[in-house]
């Protein structure tokens, strides 16, 4: 178990899966907003890919230790200390029983996603430990004072090396185009243009700063009946500023969808803030 | 069935079809036998999205689906009704008589006198959308939508019936509510309505 001592703006509990298969209870896939640096910092602890940890947004993260664990962290590169003694990020790291982890804040990126071996071990729904903000599924958002889980230790050993690649930061999304660029004026656009993400950002997606996308003239009184959309769509509401869908998106949309991140670039998108400058080159 | 293939993403292919009843035929088609690498299928009211794994090929999941010849759903005669009781006092019972052309009275009628059949889920956790089998009830959405609409409120909008299984924002028009509970984790599955699950509202 790990009690919390601050969250920061906002840290919940979340794994690689989520929970796909369950579009028909109206259920969206949730996850990481990074599965990738989750699965690395799994990796430095020996956990398996199933377990869950924490997605802790902008740092300010502080958590007490009753007895000693092995975390490591991945993603935006917060510095650590325990017990006031700096730790490194992307290798394991022992915590003593009774010392205190603390996070600061990034100087790059938005979510950085600490693993303990053996997993934060909080009940299962519909398969998954993340927290869907958007459903409401899954455990409550992480709070001061929670007492949080850690599984029993598995059977693999903390790897004696890893390779931590760094994350890829060039301010560049690839995207395919469509299911709806037709709906648009100038699809061009939105490729030739340097978009800004806003403030406007949360797990369900973020908005960005750009030139107006405007409809086309066959399109432009037309409503687009709800339909599916998936992590990583670009969906352009009246207003004309795309929103980006990440890891809690609604399961259908009702704006149509200028163009799709690729799913593995969506773990790039998972990390941009507020005032980063953003393209997207088609592939 | 004419169908359009469009592209979504490179774990995605949305297919667009002419009505909402060949929507529910290929998404029953696809369900029973899934192109191959299918994670999820998102059927909606023209649509259904079929999201696939990370290196799945897609232009094979593509000649897949051209090649499928679905046939149509029929409402199985006899198979199992969800009765859910409605006592029908929503806010909007009279924009929607104004709407349709019918006194509210009517509108109670028409709801409650056919049976309705779940196409698709979305919105939220347990949230069906329900179609009729005529159209005296189809209604625009508000023009502004609520922030607050109370769990187990009942609605209409476009082709659709709801119930809202929580509380959530929303702009259906509201005609009633209900304190049938249609999400609960604790059972399985813990939708009530879900994709060809037939519907009777009654009066309560």
């Amino acid at each position: 178990m790990i009690i919390v001592r601050a969250t920061g703006p906002h840290t919940t509990v979340q794994d690689v899966r989520g929970r796909p298969g369950h579009a028909d209870l109206g259920v969206g896939v949730s996850g990481a907003a990074d599965r990738r640096a989750l699965a690395l910092a799994n990796r430095l602890v020996g956990n398996d890919a199933e377990a869950a940890g924490l997605e802790i947004t902008l740092g300010g993260f502080a958590a007490d230790f009753p007895t000693s664990g092995v975390v490591a962290l991945a993603g935006a590169p917060a510095p650590l200390t325990i017990d006031g003694r700096a730790g490194d990020l992307h290798r394991p790291v022992v915590v003593p029983a009774g010392a205190e982890l603390r996070l600061g804040t990034p100087p790059t990126g938005l979510r950085t996603y600490l693993a303990v071996r053996g997993g934060i071990a909080v009940e299962r729904v519909l398969g998954s430990r993340s927290t869907d903000v958007i459903a409401g599924l899954g455990p409550a958002v992480v709070g001061e004072g929670d007492e949080l889980p850690v599984g029993p230790a598995p059977g693999a050993p903390v790897p004696a090396v890893d390779l931590a690649p760094p994350p890829r930061a060039d301010g560049v999304l690839r995207v395919v185009l469509g299911p709806r660029d037709d709906w648009f004026a100038d699809p061009g656009l939105f490729l030739r243009s340097v978009w800004t993400v806003t403030d406007d950002l949360n797990r369900v997606g973020f908005r960005l700063e750009g030139p107006e996308l405007g409809r086309s003239e066959t399109f432009a009184e037309v409503e687009l009946p709800s339909e599916g959309v998936i992590r990583g769509s670009v969906q352009v509401p009246p207003s004309g500023r795309p929103t980006v869908f990440l890891a809690d998106h609604p399961v259908t949309g009702g704006y149509p969808v200028i163009g799709v991140v690729l799913d593995a670039d969506t773990d790039v998108a998972g990390q941009l803030r507020p005032g980063e400058q953003v393209r997207f080159r088609r592939v | 069935m004419t169908r359009t293939l469009r592209p979504c993403g490179d774990t995605g292919l949305l297919v667009e079809l002419d009505a909402l009843d060949d929507v529910l035929a290929l998404h029953a088609d696809l369900a029973a036998d899934p192109p191959s690498g299918t994670v999820d299928l998102v059927p909606a009211a023209r649509t259904v999205l079929i999201r696939v794994g990370s290196g799945v090929d897609l232009a094979a999941v593509a000649a897949d689906v051209r090649a499928r010849e679905p046939e149509p759903v029929v409402a199985r005669e006899g198979s199992d009704v969800v009765e859910i009781a409605v006592t029908y006092d929503g806010e909007d019972l009279d924009d929607v008589a104004g709407h349709t052309g019918l006194t509210t009275e009517e509108v109670v009628a028409a709801h409650t006198d056919q049976t309705w059949t779940v196409a698709f889920a979305g919105f939220t956790p347990g949230f069906g959308y329900l179609v009729g089998v005529d159209d005296r009830l189809h209604v625009p959405r508000r023009e502004s939508s609520r922030t607050r609409v109370p769990a187990g409120a009942v609605g209409l909008a476009g082709e659709f019936s709801g119930v809202y299984p929580r509380e959530s924002p929303g702009g259906w028009q509201l005609i009633g509510r209900t304190d049938h509970v249609l999400w609960d984790l604790d059972r399985d599955p813990p939708a009530v309505l879900r994709p060809g699950t037939r519907v009777r509202f009654v009066r309560s």
